[in-house]
């Protein structure tokens, strides 16, 4: 596969998974907590390809994530929480790919850093919508529900990933 | 490489931050967006709803059965009103009731079905909408359902709209008490679900609203963005603020925001036709 078409796909991916995020995964949300498609996509690229990788993926998907309708806060937002996330997690793999409690463990983990970024965000912006006492609440509940599907998204989405890959690095 | 993202990143918000003051330059993006991914979310809601159908099938069971109950309850209480022919406890409830009516007749309305919905993780509560600038629809305008008040619209690209629900935190309606005509603004407390309470504060701090007052939009000139008299709650408990000697009541919205399906923006209102006939100074 030639780096344009890659491109290409990955692009198609993001935009697959937020509009599924927005309009499917809506009617399974508990109490308005929707699990984080886009996250999980971003956490499946740092665990096949590293940080730098899915940093770029994760400012795209926070990108779409920012812009696309009923997004409401400032752009961005979902941008820098997901570059961060990306990082964050690739630099955590370390050399080998995780086992499975392991990749549910870094699900956790992105997902806390992740959505307190977004707050933390919200926070400095004055967003009328983020108090700590709605954070505090929001944040397990997102976590709990995005590691609830991970066995369901994570291992399609890295195989994905993994086809993905250039095979003529050596 | 991380470091040029997250300069980006921070870019684009500095970029958008400022869209309270003067518009921002990512408006014109955002409407791109829109206009692709509306569609999108739009074929996505429609080709999978059978299978989004399924936890709401459940929930309507239970709920069925529930309100079988209610309503068998509320039969027989009313057949007891009916012999005792004193029905005044529910004139208020039916007054409202024909008010409504009279004002639906007075609009003019463009139906809309919701296609997305944000997350809980984004902290705001907005919906999209399956109707854009080619249906006539546009920022500022009243969105409703047949329960009452759901939101206004806020962003609009040709196909699509975001509308702002006003269970929102960061949004508030002026509003009117059905039985005193008090006015006073009902802010949001951001929660969806069933307990999700809207907050009202009267202007006149001497005035305490009673339990089961209707709150009625105030309206503002030209029916923008909320045209006036649309039911938004009934009162369900008042308490008073030490610090700001004004009484707030905890208002119960009409509208149910976790299960909106079919809504109506409104395009027209009576009162918005007088106030063009009038140029505008009709007050």
């Amino acid at each position: 596969m030639s780096k344009a078409l890659r491109v290409i796909v990955v692009t198609a991916l993001i935009v697959v998974t937020v509009t599924l995020q927005i309009s499917i995964f809506t009617h399974f949300s508990i109490s308005g907590v929707v699990p984080d498609l886009a996250m999980l996509l971003v956490i499946a690229a740092a665990l096949v390809r590293g940080p730098d990788y899915a940093a770029g993926v994760g400012f795209a998907a926070g990108l779409v994530l920012d812009l696309a309708p009923p997004a409401d806060h400032t752009a961005g937002r979902w941008a820098l929480s997901l570059v961060v996330v990306g990082y964050l997690i690739g630099l955590a793999r370390g050399d080998a790919e995780p086992t499975a409690l392991g990749t549910v463990f870094m699900v956790a983990a992105g997902a806390f850093i992740g959505t307190s970024v977004f707050a933390l965000t919200g926070l400095v912006l004055g967003d009328p919508g983020v108090s700590v006492a709605s954070a505090l609440e929001v944040v397990p509940r997102a976590m709990l529900y995005d590691v609830l599907v991970t066995p369901l998204v994570v291992p399609l989405v890295v195989m994905l990933f993994r086809r993905l890959q250039p095979v003529d690095r050596w | 490489m991380v470091g040029l993202l997250v300069l980006a990143s921070l870019t684009v918000l500095t970029l958008d931050a400022r869209r309270e003051d003067d518009g921002s330059p990512l408006d014109s993006l955002r409407t791109g967006v829109g206009s692709v991914l509306g569609p999108a979310q739009d074929g996505a809601t429609s080709a999978l709803r059978p299978l989004t159908d399924i936890p709401k099938h459940f929930e309507q069971v239970a709920e069925l059965r529930d309100r079988n109950q209610a309503l068998q309850a509320a039969n027989d209480q009313l057949t007891q009103q009916l012999r005792v022919a004193g029905a005044n406890a529910h004139r208020d409830a039916e007054l409202g009731g024909v008010d409504r009516l009279a004002n639906t007749e007075d609009l003019d309305v463009v139906k809309a079905e919701v296609v997305g919905m944000g997350a809980a993780q984004s902290f705001s509560r907005t919906v999209s909408i399956d109707v854009g600038t080619r249906d006539g629809v546009a920022p500022d305008l009243t969105v409703i359902n047949a329960d009452g008040l759901v939101g206004r619209v806020v962003e609009s690209s040709a196909t699509t709209s975001t509308v702002l629900l006003i269970i929102d935190p960061g949004s508030t309606v002026g509003g009117r008490l059905g039985e005193s005509m008090e006015l006073g603004f009902i802010d949001g407390d951001g929660d969806l679900s069933a307990a999700g309470r809207l907050e009202l504060s009267l202007v006149d701090h001497t005035v305490s609203p009673r339990e089961g007052d209707v709150v009625v939009t105030w309206g503002s000139r030209g029916g923008a963005p909320y045209v006036a008299g649309i039911p938004v709650g009934s009162v369900e408990s008042v308490h008073s603020s030490p610090a700001e000697l004004t009484q707030i009541a905890e208002v119960r919205p009409f509208v149910d925001f976790s299960s909106l399906d079919v809504v109506a923006v409104v395009t027209g209102s009576a009162d918005r036709r007088t106030d063009d006939l009038a140029g505008g100074a009709a007050w």
